[in-house]
């Protein structure tokens, strides 16, 4: 349990980036020339977390969950409902002009679809050498050229291709211009937004092994978004369990894959299929019935309520604390969050 | 024992009591574009029983869904065209099949999923219109009787309130309901083989796990035969009985589900299983399968795996190795498959 070695711990280096109760909501309106505001989607709702200098925090749930929401308010393409998120203590919100152009050099983002996140009319030097257009001061003029080259080499693809176009590329080396061009300004915090999940299995290996070659390298931290929990899990030193908008389970890998405490935690990693034959029925099986309600109209009380077979009146009425409650070893946002152990499949 | 063709995998027209409830025999299918010819499917041999699970294996351009396409007659030409094989459904060619009698095989005893079922539902009419179609056109059902049905099809495959819903529009479904109606046409007419195109990837995997769950109850059920192409090596682990494992437009290896995983017989298929992330390794590099799989306009000459394997020797750029019977009931399409088989190599 201890982490004795090099490896990243998440009691390791010191708190880069951090949010506290940040919320997205997005208004809803009628048509028409009289818009009414009906409602609103809400995205993201209370999203609290820190993230450690060399660490990857996960961030798993399903679509529609608000993992991409909550990218988009990192990066400060969106402003929050409310709530703040601090990145060495300053609260991204506040900044403005020089102060938060000097933010966004620090965070940077990688998106999912190689193809439609890059310029199809531009070369792979203009793509991965356009930070240093917005930010001049990175890297003098007569150097760019070379340190693109540098960077893609560091991404594994050929210096001497600066000149092609992406669709001479396949997804997998179009992943890494994404990357390099995320690399480019010396960020301190990368946020990937389901990198590897456009990508066939052998290939979407190689990005995984160049996102931690690279963290160990540059010493970046993580934010992981992803749907598939094995490759969160691979990467991750923590991880996040989002549901409707919410946080509801957070914890070391471990804590999350081997001991998880929340019913959504716990359906969502039975429902994942073991690439092992000789597992089969070794597992409970929790199929949870019908789909995830709508944001824009989310259950009283616990959202997940719903969907649940331990939910009672009480979830309805009072929406659970996310705390760690007696018998479990973290936080959950569940009344009656219990270990479970029988959902995986243990290798010693 | 290593040399003789796989009889599992290459059958010679066999006689019609005996035949396989659906085989697919030499296929090659392959797509005229103005690039040049593209070698999608090159001398694929499958087939599945009454009752039984194929997952056919392979990632995005390994010729899996084509080979299917080719089965439901529904390959888009030009600029495809099937150029040699066979389909035979109870011993019976499909391919040589007047156009009529194909279609009345095709939906009443062979149907499919798609993988994108938004898509796959006409959006201008409701959905039970849509089941129901199936009766009226091949039964001749009466409106009336076919809406009932419909409804009793929602049912089955657990659509809440299917009497409610069965005047509703495919986009007043979320993506899970739509898989279902999509499942609803496609047992329609009880068929004996079930062809599932990636059925789950564009689902959660909450919602992927019910669809895979009701595939299942179906299947036992009816008894059909169900084909399920994929590329997930855990959906496939949980469901299948066999595994036909696809590269570049070929079956590379073919193997019962349970020894596949443990010993593969093929360098793609234990690179593929490496490929993927697992909780004893974590914090170790991925071992990833170096390079990218050859563009089928131009396959590379010999085993068309060579370029990416870390065994290739020089008879691999030059031989292609053809798939051989390696166990009873296995076969692998390379030329040092008994070495890999047994870890030496």
């Amino acid at each position: 349990m201890e982490h004795a070695d090099a490896s990243p711990s998440s009691s390791g280096g010191p708190i880069l980036l951090e949010a506290r109760d940040l919320a997205k909501h997005f208004p809803l309106r009628t048509g028409g020339v009289f818009r009414r505001h009906t409602g609103s989607v809400q995205a993201v709702d209370g999203v609290s977390f820190e993230l450690r200098q060399g660490e990857t925090l996960g961030v798993v749930g399903e679509s529609g969950c608000g993992k991409s929401t909550l990218a988009k308010l990192l990066m400060r393409l969106e402003e929050p409902t409310r709530g703040e998120a601090r990145f060495k203590g300053q609260n991204i919100y506040d900044l403005s002009g020089k102060a938060m152009r000097a933010l966004r050099r620090n965070i940077q983002i990688v998106f999912q679809d190689p193809y439609s996140s890059l310029d199809p009319r531009m070369t792979v030097g203009d793509i991965v050498g356009e930070p240093f257009d917005i930010h001049p001061e990175v890297e003098p003029r007569g150097s760019r050229r070379r340190r693109v080259q540098e960077l893609l080499d560091v991404v594994g693809l050929n210096p001497e291709h600066i000149n092609r176009y992406p669709h001479q590329f396949s997804g997998g080396q179009r992943q890494r211009i994404g990357i390099a061009r995320g690399l480019a300004l010396r960020p301190e915090v990368i946020i990937c937004d389901e990198p590897v999940s456009a990508l066939d299995v052998s290939v979407q290996a190689q990005v995984m092994n160049l996102l931690a070659s690279l963290q160990d390298e540059f010493g970046l931290s993580y934010i992981f978004i992803a749907h598939d929990l094995s490759v969160v899990r691979h990467i991750s030193d923590r991880v996040a369990v989002m549901y409707l908008g919410k946080i509801v389970e957070t914890g070391t890998d471990e804590q999350i894959y081997e001991r998880p405490a929340h019913p959504y935690t716990q359906a969502l990693l039975s429902a994942v299929p073991v690439p092992d034959p000789a597992v089969r029925g070794q597992r409970q099986e929790i199929i949870l019935a019908g789909d995830p309600p709508s944001p824009a109209d989310p259950p009283s009380g616990c959202r997940f309520r719903t969907r649940c077979w331990k939910a009672t009146d009480t979830c309805a009425e009072e929406e659970p604390l996310f705390v760690s409650r007696p018998g479990t070893d973290h936080d959950t946002a569940c009344h009656y969050a219990a270990v479970r152990d029988d959902v995986v499949v243990h290798r010693d | 024992m290593s040399t003789t063709t796989d009889p599992s995998s290459a059958p010679h027209a066999p006689a019609a009591g005996d035949s396989p409830l659906l085989e697919v025999d030499g296929l090659h299918v392959e797509f005229r574009t103005r690039d040049g010819v593209s070698h999608a499917v090159n001398g694929v041999s499958y087939h599945v029983e009454q009752g039984e699970t194929l997952a056919v294996l392979g990632e995005s351009g390994s010729g899996k869904s084509v080979t299917a396409q080719a089965i439901m007659g529904i390959v888009d030409s030009p600029p495809g065209f099937v150029t040699n094989g066979a389909v035979r459904f109870r011993g019976k060619d499909l391919l040589t099949l007047p156009e009529r009698e194909r279609q009345a095989i095709r939906g009443q005893s062979i149907a499919m999923i798609f993988q994108d079922a938004l898509s796959a539902l006409n959006p201008v009419f409701p959905v039970g219109w849509q089941i129901a179609e199936m009766f009226r056109v091949h039964h001749g059902s009466s409106r009336s009787d076919a809406r009932k049905r419909a409804i009793e099809l929602m049912d089955r495959v657990h659509i809440p309130a299917a009497r409610d819903r069965v005047r509703d529009y495919p986009h007043q479904f979320s993506g899970g309901m739509r898989q279902r109606i999509m499942i609803a046409m496609a047992i329609a007419l009880d068929p004996a083989v079930l062809i599932a195109d990636e059925p789950t990837t564009a689902l959660d995997v909450t919602v992927q796990a019910q669809i895979m769950k009701l595939l299942r109850e179906l299947q036992q059920d009816s008894g059909m035969g169900l084909i399920l192409i994929t590329h997930d090596l855990g959906v496939v682990a949980d469901v299948a009985d066999r595994i036909a494992v696809m590269y570049a437009g070929r079956i590379v290896e073919q193997a019962p589900v349970d020894r596949i995983y443990a010993t593969p017989a093929h360098p793609y298929t234990r690179g593929l299983l490496r490929s993927v992330p697992r909780v004893d390794l974590k914090g170790q590099d991925l071992s990833a399968i170096a390079g990218l799989p050859p563009a089928l306009t131009n396959i590379p000459p010999g085993c068309e795996f060579h370029p990416r394997c870390p065994a290739a020797e020089q008879l691999c750029r030059e031989d292609r190795p053809p798939l051989i019977t390696v166990n009873p009931g296995r076969s692998s399409a390379c030329h040092f498959s008994a070495e890999v088989l047994n870890g030496t190599r």
